[in-house]
């Protein structure tokens, strides 16, 4: 099965922390993560009127790339980029009429069916690569370290998209437990963040994610994970604002998944480009011996 | 100028114009703006509008191809499809249905080239409409010169400035990317944008100009300058006439003057 | 405030604009309010979203037309997996939004009054998903 790499414009930017660390750990563990060569933006939300077809071209077309390039599945780190492919995806599957108008727009490309599997990158490591060879080629077990597994609102919802079945998610917890970490189950892991509202509704956005910040607290986590670049903007790099305005009571160390993976096969700063988070994550890591 | 007191006045409508049809050629149907009008098949859309009386004060400007002031947006019979062109360089084709767009209202932002950085975010904040877009390339297929707009658009939203500059390379500023964009973006101008960026701050410098540049400034050529500002017409003609000329296809860096002072 | 439900302020077509536009069948809502409870943003609004399911039941354009609410949903999907009826209100949230932009072609975020720090700080998707929900 031949899978290509959809990486998502914010991974070449703002998140290459993302990105660098999950291409370089992939690497160590003898997968090559080929990136699809032409790729455009793919909405990061997913439409959801009835009438609108429009805005499902844009993830449409990545995936026709990606069948252009002989792909048989698309991988995604970021959980909106994820979202948006495999809900397109479906309509393009299963929806006959909206597929031929969405078809017949595109005049200038090839016909496309839907024959493209989506996968987020947790499934892909535990289906392609296993969680025993994650086991066997860890050098920096993160022993001690609790962490909360914040899996957001992309990953998991509505259902028919959903990494694993609604309310049984299993693949953030097996992915530090084989890194050697405490995973920590908490009851907002799949609150929203407040997504886009950033910009629409702030006030109501950083309320959200203090309280997310909180209840992971609550439950002794020390770190936190998590998989979608908007979400770090929410939970991390507003902390400085949050605790300013009094609406969460400590700074929390915020990784995306990746970086432990890196950090656990023990590969250097380079890889885990730690540089790019807030500085509070390197100083927790340094508290854990973790790093130098 | 006696020249053309002496030629009759009919013949020098068609003087340098295809106008008057060459054997074997037919006149044909167009239509423009919805006018039926009758014209030599061998002209330009431009050509055939003024042929059909048509005058030019705007949407018109090089006739070459190259400063984007003639967009022409055309339909033919029986299809849906809408087809672009500059006019001055497409040639008229039977039962054409014609408009020009000679100009497109697009915003476009303030900034000092100097006070800015080669960096995404900058552009980000000039241009936010940037991330309005959904992919749908009409731009690409409207663009006249063959820009992959879309292209450059996502290495854009991707803040790869390089990748845009050089995609955008060919653009012409006719703007009827922006015309057709639902995101309502002007592609074009944030094309620019980048293009200067990638000028100003990423392309490597040539550190030969930068030498020859210096040598001007210090006075190298002013000798010279003088010297050939105080010659006659003929002194000047006979200089040009009789310079020392690089052989045509001569493998670069192979020729050198016998005067070699000025280099 | 009351709402008037009467004839003058019930709109027939506007039920029918929401479940065309939605493909949601609004009149399975019965009020159980578990959208409300699974909301992360239903303590910030104005109109809490069975109020606003209610509201669509009635047809009462004016008074959902007014309504803040869904301009602060985030399409995080919680209502729609925890609807005990089986209802999308996401998609239903969507519609009331769209019926506003696409009649008034008036964007809810003015990007040109964003704080250009903020666009600056952001990642690309916080600006093409606002843009989306929130632009016409």
């Amino acid at each position: 099965m031949k899978v290509t790499y959809y990486p998502g414009c914010t991974l070449k930017t703002k998140a290459r922390n993302l990105e660098d660390s999950a291409v370089a750990s992939m690497k160590a563990l003898g997968v090559e993560m080929e990136e699809l060569t032409r790729w455009n933006c793919c909405g990061a939300v997913h439409s959801l009127a009835d009438d609108d077809l429009i805005h499902q071209v844009a993830p449409v077309r990545d995936l026709i790339r990606a069948m252009e390039q002989g792909s048989d599945a698309v991988v995604t780190l970021c959980s909106m980029c994820y979202n948006s492919l495999a809900r397109a995806n479906l309509i393009m599957k299963n929806d006959e009429v909206k597929r031929k108008t969405i078809n017949d727009f595109m005049d200038e490309e090839k016909d496309y069916h839907g024959e493209l599997e989506v996968l987020h990158f947790l499934n892909f490591i535990r289906d392609h690569v296993g969680w025993d060879k994650v086991r066997e080629q860890v050098k920096v077990p993160l022993n001690d370290m609790k962490v909360a597994m914040y899996y957001g609102c992309t990953l998991v919802r509505p259902g028919n998209v959903s990494i694993e079945p609604i309310g049984d998610t299993k693949v953030m917890g097996e992915f530090l437990e084989a890194l050697g970490a405490t995973p920590v189950d908490f009851p907002m892991a799949t609150t929203c963040c407040g997504s886009y509202q950033i910009l629409g509704n702030p006030e109501a956005a950083l309320d959200v994610s203090a309280a997310i910040l909180e209840s992971a607290l609550a439950r002794g986590a020390e770190a936190v994970i998590l998989s979608c670049p908007l979400c770090e903007y929410n939970l991390a790099k507003t902390q400085g604002q949050l605790t300013e305005k009094q609406k969460l009571s400590k700074e929390v160390p915020v990784y995306y998944f990746t970086q432990l993976l890196a950090l656990a096969l023990g590969l250097d700063s380079e890889a885990c480009r730690f540089d790019l988070n807030d500085h509070n994550c390197l100083n927790f890591l340094k508290s854990k011996s973790l790093v130098a | 100028m006696s020249q053309s007191e002496s030629t009759p006045k009919k013949t020098q409508i068609a003087t340098g114009d295809r106008a008057i049809l060459p054997k074997g050629a037919k006149t044909i149907p167009i239509f423009i703006m919805g006018k039926q009008y009758e014209v030599p098949e061998t002209l330009t859309i431009m050509k055939a509008m003024e042929f059909a009386g048509f005058q030019f004060l705007r949407g018109a400007g090089c006739r070459g191809g190259i400063c984007g002031a003639c967009p022409t947006v055309y339909r033919m019979p029986n299809d849906y499809k809408i087809h672009f062109g500059l006019a001055c360089q497409t040639v008229v084709e039977a039962d054409m249905y014609l408009a020009q767009i000679p100009f497109y209202p697009a915003n476009r932002a303030v900034y000092k080239l100097e006070d800015i950085e080669a960096r995404p975010d900058m552009i980000n904040a000039l241009y936010p409409e940037l991330f309005r877009c959904v992919a749908c390339n009409n731009c690409t297929k409207a663009c006249p010169m063959n820009v992959d707009v879309l292209g450059y658009i996502s290495a854009l939203k991707q803040g790869d400035i390089a990748r845009a500059a050089e995609i955008s390379f060919d653009c012409i500023q006719c703007g009827m990317c922006a015309s057709r964009c639902m995101g309502e973006i002007p592609q074009y101008h944030i094309a620019q944008l980048a293009r200067r960026m990638y000028g100003k701050y990423i392309m490597p410098k040539a550190e030969h100009l930068q030498k020859r540049v210096d040598e001007i400034n210090a006075g190298k050529y002013d000798g010279l300058l003088e010297k050939l500002q105080k010659m006659s017409h003929e002194e000047l003609e006979k200089l040009y006439k009789e310079r020392e000329r690089e052989p045509d296809l001569a493998p670069n860096g192979t020729w050198v003057p016998q005067d070699a002072q000025y280099l | 405030m009351p709402i008037e439900i009467s004839e003058k302020t019930i709109k027939r077509d506007f039920i029918e604009k929401i479940i065309k536009l939605s493909g949601q069948d609004i009149n399975q809502c019965f009020q159980c309010g578990t959208c409300v409870g699974a909301c992360p943003m239903s303590d910030k609004v104005d109109t809490v979203p069975r109020k606003l399911m209610r509201m669509a039941q009635y047809g009462l354009e004016g008074p959902v037309g007014e309504s803040q609410a869904y301009w602060t949903c985030a399409s995080c999907y919680s209502c729609s997996v925890n609807c005990p009826r089986g209802i999308d209100l996401a998609r239903v949230m969507e519609a009331f939004r769209l019926l506003t932009l696409r009649k008034t072609n008036e964007d809810k975020v003015k990007l040109s009054e964003l704080p250009e720090e903020l666009v600056k700080d952001l990642p690309q998707i916080a600006m093409v998903s606002c843009f989306r929900k929130l632009t016409s």
